[in-house]
Parts: C-alpha cells; structure tokens; sequence
C-alpha cells in the first residue's frame, strides 16, 4: 500500500484530501461528516467578525461545467462560534479555520480570536469574487495588502497560517510571494473564478439570490492545475491545491503541479460527502500502478528538473 | 448528471386550503416520491425548502403557509404567475406494513398527502390524523373526503374535532389497535412526542424534520444535525423514530441562516 500521509505545516493528515473551505463547514457535526467520509483535514466555512445570513437562494446551482455558488458568507461570527468549534479538536482529523474579513482590522480581530479557538491552523481567504465588501471585491488581492494582512494575522496567532488566493489574478505568482514575504505557512490555491451568472430565461431573473455567483468544478480544474503549477515556482512553502477535483486522477494531477495536498469541495455534489476516501483510495491505486510508494515522489513532479 | 437548476413554469392552479395556506400547482412532469420536498424559486426574491403536496404525472404542488414575508409573496401568487422549483429532494418516505397512521400538525400534514394517496391506492388500512390550532387553519379536511381517507380531526382549541393534540389521539389509537407504522410531520415538539409515544409501545415510526437549508441538495450543510453531521436534505427529511430520537437536536434546538441555534 503506498504511503498518503501527509505533514502539512505540523498537521498530520492520513491522507492529502481537506475539504475546502465553503461546502459543509459551517458547524462541528458537517466537519464531522467529512471527515467520517474520508478527509485528510477539514476546513470550515469562513467566520467573519459579524454574523452574516448569507445571500438570499439559490445559493448554490450546477450546470455541464460544474458550479456557481452564491453563498455570501453565512456564519454566526467569531463571538458566536467558540460553542459550535469548543470541541473540533476530537472531530477526527486536523481542522483549519477560514477567516474572512473586510480589511486588515477585521483580519487581526478574527486571527487573534480564531487563535484560541481548537483550530490546528487558521486560512485566510483574501479571494471571494462574489461578496460586496470581501475578497478581490474588497481590493484585498494586492500584493501589498496580501503581505500586510498575512503579517498581521501571523503576528496575531501561534497557528500556521494559510494563504487563499485568486485564480483572477494575472500576477498571480506576485501575491505568493507577497504572502510567503508576510509570514504565510501555505497558500492555498485556488479560491472559485469568475464570477459567473446563470439567467433564468422564462422568468428573465439571474437563478443565484445573489445574482452572481463563483466558479468551482470542472471548469475550474485546467485554471487551477494552472495556478498551482505556476505557484510552485514561484515559493518554497506548500501549496494547497483546490479547483475542480473530483477524481484520484485529479488529485494527481494537482499533486504533480507542485501541491502538497489537494482541496475537495464541489464534488461532495457529484460523488457525495465520501468524496475523500474515494480519492484516497484512487489515488492510492493509481501510485500502486505506477509503482510509488510515497506522495512526496508525486510533488512537483510535472516541473522539469 | 442531473443538473441543480430551476424548473419555472407558469402556475396552473391556486387552492385556498385554509386561513393563510394556499397550494399552487404547476404543470411540470417530474418524479416525486412521497415525502420528498424541493426548493420553491420566486425567481428574483429567495427560495425555500416546502413539502410537495401535490402530484399527478403532468402536475406537481406544493402547500404553503404565510408566515414571513416570502411565504406571504407566495400566498399572493395568482394563476399565470411565474413560480420554479429545484428538486425534487430528500429521501421521502417508505411504506411498511398493512396497517398505518398517518399524523400531520399544521402545515406539516402537506408533506404526508402524497403518503396518503399511495397507501389507499395500495390498499393499506390507513387513519390520517390532522390536527390544528383552530379550525380555520384546519388542512385538507374537503381533499381527505374526497380521496375517502378516513381522517381524525383535532384542533387545539376544540373548535372542530376532537379537542387537543394529534399526540393524544395517537395514543387512544395504539391503545384500541393494532398499528405496523406510524408517518409523522408537524411542530417538532408534537414530532418528537410521537416518536417517544412509538418507542415505547414498540411501533415502527417514520418522521418528517424540518431544518434551515440553503442549497437543498446536501453541499451548504446548513441543514446538518447534531451531533452525526447528517443532512436533512439528503439523509432526510424522513428518519425513523430511533434515528430521530438519537439526533442530539431532536425537539431541542435547531439553526438559522447564519447557524446561530434557536431553541424550542
């Protein structure tokens, strides 16, 4: 049997799978659930510092080329989620916290506060393409404001903290950097693309409540191989490859453009909430034909010497 | 795969089925099993999950009662308006053995029609009970005597049927007779009084929860439960009554959009 384990910044993973940050998540039993189905680690949806309802549903549709969801955020707030996470830490498997906020005060406020929380490491997502006031809707994918907000919030925490970027971007491997410069533990690679809008044509009304809505799923995939291919380049820390993975073929795919574990989120739609372990065990057979023993001889492996 | 989108349609029919409940019916051809619910789209303004309540091979319906301001936009559709739906979802309900009950609290009694009609085309020995506050917000009482679904009434307040609970009335019957299943969906405090009811007479019981959802279709997870992680959506809505009674939540608390728990 060839060896999936994986050493990501300190946090012991059985397997590379982590379920993205955004599907499931949002309390301590829906982490649970991934990880009965076979995740490495888990991430939560992202906690703000006020609570937010969301948008307005559908949040979420698929079509031929995968999904857009429209979530908008919804979490009861940092001061509400101590209860809800007080005891993630016998949850099964290691759990990052999703951090999301509007500008760099908001970002100290949520790492300082995360930081006592049970969370083995703290993600932070500086690339939502679809709510007013977050993400690259905010500014916040600058290669400045990365790096200030990354020092900020390392500065803030004991945790290993994680870097979720923009598949928009064109300077990309500058905003690596950028976080790697602040302090960063990882990046992960990618947030959802677009956004996009899917028109309801009898009733003439864009479907999502929230109108727009971010990319994720097949589409997502060759832009997301893309940008973890282009990152691993660019930075010495490890890469967390999330876009469009579905299969252990996929999951191989990712690990060969230089990723160290591979984010799972949309196909808990196509294959179900043990989306992991089916990717675990295929990509175990998939090394067992290929003769590998171990997934550090995938890394990188794509890269000419 | 089947795509999670929007059917929108143009609706066929509205029925006043009491005071602030209306059914609209839309001629869409879609499968449903008994139990299941789907996400019912006013394009433009929100969707939310609500029982479906009606179904022929060209038509499907759905009840629902004006308790905010989205359920009242819905109340105020006329035919012809625009109305879509994504799903149907769930696991719906299954029929087991001869003899059944068949328990709705308010609203709760749309979800178990469909139940009803595919029992009395099986030929199963059916009591439907229907309970309400009062009369007038009594459900189905014209489509129970036109089905010939033999039907206890009870309101809360006496004003017709029996008076008191659905609860108390299932008890009286499990006492006369013997019963293989009994199907509820209502108050999540009369459902979990059912369960309890059932277990400890030995019953097989089937229980129809409601929870928050966003999605519909088991990826948003806001409709997990305590403390197993299942989704209503798709390992529900219907668990049976031991599967309900282990779920931590069961007539406790549940969540809102921004999973803040509300108790009961």
């Amino acid at each position: 049997m060839p060896d999936l384990s994986v050493d990501l910044c300190g946090l012991k993973m059985a397997n590379p799978t982590i379920l993205a940050s955004g599907i499931l998540g949002i309390s301590r039993a829906s982490l649970a659930l991934a990880v009965r189905g076979g995740a490495g680690a888990v991430t939560t949806k992202s906690i703000s510092v006020e609570p937010r309802k969301g948008h307005p549903a559908p949040i979420i549709i698929t079509y031929s080329g995968g999904m857009l969801n429209s979530v908008g955020y919804s979490n009861p707030g940092i001061d509400n989620v101590a209860d809800e996470f007080a005891d993630v830490r016998d949850v099964g498997a290691p759990v990052i916290g999703s951090l999301t906020g509007r500008d760099e005060e908001d970002y100290a406020i949520l790492a300082e506060k995360a930081g006592r929380l049970g969370f083995d490491a703290l993600e932070i997502v500086l690339s939502c393409p679809h709510t007013p006031g977050y993400g690259t809707m905010a500014g916040l994918s600058t290669p400045e404001i990365t790096e200030r907000i990354t020092r900020r919030v390392k500065a803030a925490t004991s945790r290993p903290v994680f870097v979720k970027l923009s598949p928009n971007v064109m300077a990309l491997t500058e905003l690596a950097k950028a976080a790697e410069a602040g302090g960063a533990n990882a990046i992960t690679a990618v947030n959802t693309a677009g956004p996009g809008m899917i028109i309801d044509i009898k009733s003439r009304r864009p479907i999502l409540g929230g109108r727009i809505g971010g990319l994720s799923g097949d589409a997502l995939r060759p832009i997301a191989v893309r940008c973890v291919f282009e990152i691993y380049e660019a930075v010495k820390i490890p890469i967390i490859g999330t876009g469009g993975v579905s299969t252990g073929e996929h999951a191989a795919e990712m690990l060969l453009a230089g990723a160290t574990a591979v984010g799972i989120g949309t196909a808990v739609h196509d294959r179900g909430a043990d989306v992991f372990r089916k990717v675990a065990e295929e990509l175990s057979a998939l090394m067992e034909a290929e003769g590998l023993r171990s997934i550090h001889e995938m890394r990188g492996g794509a890269h000419e010497a | 795969m089947k795509h999670e989108l929007p059917v929108t349609a143009r609706i066929a029919r509205v029925i006043l089925e009491a005071e602030g409940i209306r059914s609209v019916i839309l001629p869409v051809r879609t499968e449903v099993r008994p139990g299941q619910f789907a996400m019912l789209w006013l394009p433009g303004v929100d969707a939310k999950p609500v029982g479906i309540s009606y179904h022929t091979p060209e038509t499907v319906g759905f009840t629902v009662s004006a308790v905010g301001p989205w359920s009242e936009r819905i109340c105020a559709l006329r035919e012809g308006d625009l109305l879509g739906f994504l799903g149907p979802y769930g696991n719906g309900f299954t029929l087991r053995g001869r003899r059944i009950i068949v328990i709705g609290g308010g609203y709760g009694a749309a979800s178990l029609l469909l139940l009803a009609e595919e029992a009395l085309r099986s030929g199963l020995e059916i009591t439907m009970v229907i309970g309400a506050r009062t009369e007038r917000r009594l459900l189905y009482r014209r489509r129970a005597a036109d089905l010939g679904l033999p039907a206890v009434f009870a309101t809360d307040d006496g004003s017709f049927g029996v008076a008191g609970r659905t609860s108390d009335v299932l008890e009286r019957i499990l006492v006369e007779q013997s019963v293989d299943t009994v199907y509820a969906c209502g108050p999540e405090m009369m459902e979990k009084k059912v369960a309890e009811i059932c277990a400890a007479a030995g019953v097989a019981s089937q229980i129809s929860l409601e929870r928050h959802m966003k999605c519909g279709f088991g990826v948003c997870g806001a409709c997990c439960v305590d403390r197993s992680g299942a989704r209503v959506c798709v390992e529900g809505p219907v668990f049976s009554g031991e599967e309900a009674l282990r779920i931590e939540e069961f007539g406790c608390y549940h969540r809102d959009g921004s999973a803040a728990k509300h108790f009961f």
